[in-house]
């Protein structure tokens, strides 16, 4: 059967077909023809305030849910503010797909006007992109478009539609196979390597677990709680990794890397076997590579044949879709259940033991203060309304890190933060993508003060679609990351990062027409931050926290991940201000 | 050193620009570039030339293999495979040069494709070496115009392609009946 139809139309029913129910865009001349069908159809666009914040919205919706998130700009200035949320997709592997209006065929190339090479520009923001420059090409392209963005390792892919290729009239025939020959996606695992890591986990007196976003990507969160208890290893997970493994699970260490705990750190440096699942040996992680888990034979699992070996040679590589290697290692795992020799089993033991004491030695806990709020303290206040159970939503710097420290996630897909790219301005609109796809659920923006004024023109989103968005901004008066830098690195020379004029948060949302506090003393936080959860619409709770507080532990650019500053150095030399 | 990767691509708009745009953007600079449409048209053969740090040239083939239009990368540098390429020059070469001239082609097995009173223009194939080598030779005679076609790679022994099927889509019954 066919149809004929328009070319935004087209685009409709294949985006409808693909299951899409709700799309975060902006639209401008070239898209027209596809918002006048849009009018119409059932699936519900969101209208966001920037187009930056319609990738990150489509991000956050895809990052809460394991769906395709999909947002749509114009072209020219519409398409070139996608690319950070594109590339921020990219680096944390997410499946959106972008829509973006282009000038018309015959005049692409022309300098016509809002005309940017889109296609071109976006290239190495995506995962792969397609410019579609006939009618029939383009159900094709939207069903590719949705297998590239989910399937393997997921990413953004972009869709470039000429004006004229919408408004044009057509058969839709619906497309019933994609065929890629080139797109490799390998899922069950070599067998010989399965059956080689095997060997090694058997062996193993001082095995660690290392998991990471793919645990996430995968939906492989029950295969890992199943393969954490069979082997009795600890684990850490990473910061995208963060809810693979619920937080409150005895073997639960915590974050690795730059800000991750004394123990984590310490049992990478230690272990002789790290199981690295899903993970890509992030620079953050790792620290310096040559001083990386010395004593560690590799295991690794990734489902991109190019992250294996790429940063830290593994001794037994496989490659494959982490649920199901996981689920073949678990039932390799059952079938060989043998009791570990007793020597073996006395230095697990040990190995356990050490781990509890290095947990003890320098445990995250949170700070407070009887006269300011430290950072710590609004965290730790977070995770208790939270209990391991609310979307969190966190923007770039000193918060996130201390939000990822201090906050529990018992379940994936609750913490939404921007690991390899760092984006500031992700946090806001990421929590409104995520309560459009979890309208049920508790969602916390933490934002900083400084990555909330990049993306304040949401609060018009979220005020007019009256989400429930829990908006906490962390208000030290810095660029908090950046000023902990200079004062470790740079004598202390603090160089633009002062964020003074932060607006009244009281008077801000009550311009938007919601309700909004600025607290700063401790007392102040629990009731406040009570009161927030309790309000049954938005609510922007501002908290001034103490401004010089840094980030710790922490291990130095260059220094390998054992070599923690666990606080601050003495003396701190004097702030100096331009 | 100077790497050879050889790629069968699929023939489509933008498929060069992801290949290039690899390396570009780890600063590497091309030395040689040959594409062109192999049996099957719709699949192309490209010819690399470029200079790779050691330690990275397996992870730019992997980078290489995950792009979609790419059906596969190989890395001829360390495989059995034979080199060639070609050479264009003219050489303006005064009277009693001529002979001289015509004899070092004849020795390159190369092959005269315009003879003029102002001297020859000459079409050499071969070993990229043997070619910067009749250059050499060539200026010895007088003033040259050179055009090289950039180095093609063929492999000795037969590498399996691994393709992937097709797959179905998420087609099915319309889920909304058309207005317009």
């Amino acid at each position: 059967m066919s149809t004929l139809m328009s070319g935004a139309r087209m685009l409709l029913e294949c985006l409808a077909r693909e299951g899409v129910d709700c799309m975060f865009g902006y639209p401008g001349g070239v898209t027209l023809p596809f918002y006048d069908s849009l009018y119409d159809h059932h699936i519900r666009h969101v209208l966001v305030r920037h187009e930056e914040n319609a990738a990150f919205a489509a991000e956050g919706y895809a990052r809460s849910t394991g769906k395709v998130g999909v947002c749509c700009a114009t072209s020219g200035p519409g398409a070139t503010n996608l690319t950070t949320g594109l590339v921020d997709a990219m680096m944390d592997s997410i499946p959106i797909v972008a829509l973006t209006g282009q000038v018309s065929t015959k005049l692409i190339g022309s300098d016509a006007f809002q005309e940017a090479d889109t296609f071109g520009i976006t290239r190495p923001c995506t995962k792969h992109n397609y410019l579609v420059k006939r009618l029939e090409d383009l159900p094709q392209a939207i069903h590719e478009a949705f297998y590239v963005a989910s399937s393997g390792r997921p990413g953004p892919v972009l869709v470039d539609v000429p004006k004229d290729v919408f408004q044009a009239q057509g058969h839709y025939q619906p497309v019933s196979t994609i065929h890629l020959p080139g797109y490799k996606v390998f899922t069950e695992g070599h067998t010989g390597q399965i059956r080689r890591a095997l060997q090694l986990i058997k062996k193993s007196e001082r095995p660690l677990i290392y998991g990471g976003g793919g645990i996430v990507a995968a939906g492989a969160a029950s295969e890992l709680r199943e393969f954490v208890e069979r082997t009795g290893a600890p684990a850490v997970m990473t910061l995208m990794g963060l809810g693979g493994l619920p937080s409150n699970h005895g073997n639960f260490i915590s974050m690795p890397g730059m800000h991750g705990s004394y123990a984590a750190n310490m049992a990478m440096s230690h272990a002789d076997l790290l199981i690295a699942l899903g993970v890509r040996f992030d620079d953050r992680v790792t620290g310096r590579l040559a001083a990386f888990a010395p004593h560690a034979k590799v295991i690794h699992v990734d489902i991109d044949p190019a992250e294996i070996g790429k940063n830290r040679a593994a001794d037994v590589p496989i490659v494959g879709d982490v649920k199901h290697v996981l689920g073949r290692l678990n039932r390799g795992l059952e079938e060989a259940k043998a009791e570990p020799e007793q020597s073996l089993a006395a230095a697990r033991r040990a190995w356990w033991e050490q781990i509890r004491q290095w947990k003890l030695e320098h445990p995250l806990q949170p700070v407070t203060s009887d006269s300011e709020i430290k950072p710590q303290h609004l965290m730790a206040e977070i995770d208790r309304l939270s209990n391991g159970q609310a979307i969190v939503a966190a923007d770039v710097g000193q918060h996130q890190m201390w939000a990822a420290q201090l906050i529990r996630f018992n379940e994936p897909r609750l913490w939404l933060n921007s690991g390899g790219l760092g984006s500031m301005g992700f946090g806001l609109p990421a929590a409104l993508g995520a309560q459009f796809a979890r309208p049920d659920k508790l969602v916390f923006a933490i934002v900083g003060d400084g990555g909330f004024q990049m993306s304040i023109p949401e609060l018009a989103t979220i005020a007019s679609y009256g989400l429930p968005i829990k908006i906490v901004v962390m208000n030290n008066g810095y660029l908090g990351m950046v000023r902990q830098w200079q004062e470790l690195f740079y004598n202390n020379r603090l160089s633009s990062v002062t964020l003074d004029c932060f607006p009244d948060a009281e008077k801000l949302a009550a311009a938007y027409g919601f309700k909004g506090k600025t607290i700063e003393k401790p007392w102040e936080l629990a009731p406040a931050l009570k009161q927030a959860v309790s309000e049954p619409g938005p609510y922007l709770l501002n908290v001034k926290v103490s401004p010089l507080e840094c980030v710790y532990p922490m291990v130095p650019a260059g220094g390998a991940i054992n070599e923690m500053v666990l606080g601050p150095p003495e003396p701190v030399a004097e702030p100096v201000k331009p | 050193m100077l790497q050879v990767i050889s790629l069968l691509l699929e023939n489509k708009p933008g498929a060069l620009m992801r290949v290039t745009g690899l390396l570009s953007q780890r600063g590497y600079n091309i030395e040689s570039l040959t594409v062109a449409r192999t049996l099957d048209p719709e699949l192309s053969r490209m010819t690399i030339a470029v200079e790779v740090d050691s330690t990275l040239r397996q992870q730019v083939i992997k980078q290489m293999n995950k792009l979609i239009n790419v059906l596969q990368a190989t890395d001829m540098t360390d495989s059995p495979s034979v080199f060639r390429e070609m050479l264009l020059v003219r050489v303006r070469t005064p009277q009693e040069s001529r002979a001289a001239v015509l004899k070092e082609a004849e020795i390159f097995g190369g092959r005269v494709v315009d003879s003029s009173t102002e001297g020859f223009a000459i079409e050499v194939t071969g070993d990229p070496e043997k070619l910067n080598e009749f250059v050499d030779v060539m200026r010895s005679y007088g003033e040259i115009d050179v055009t090289r076609s950039g180095v093609l790679a063929i492999g000795l022994e037969p590498k399996k392609l691994r393709l992937q099927p097709p797959v179905p889509t998420k087609a099915g019954v319309l889920v909304t009946e058309p207005k317009d």
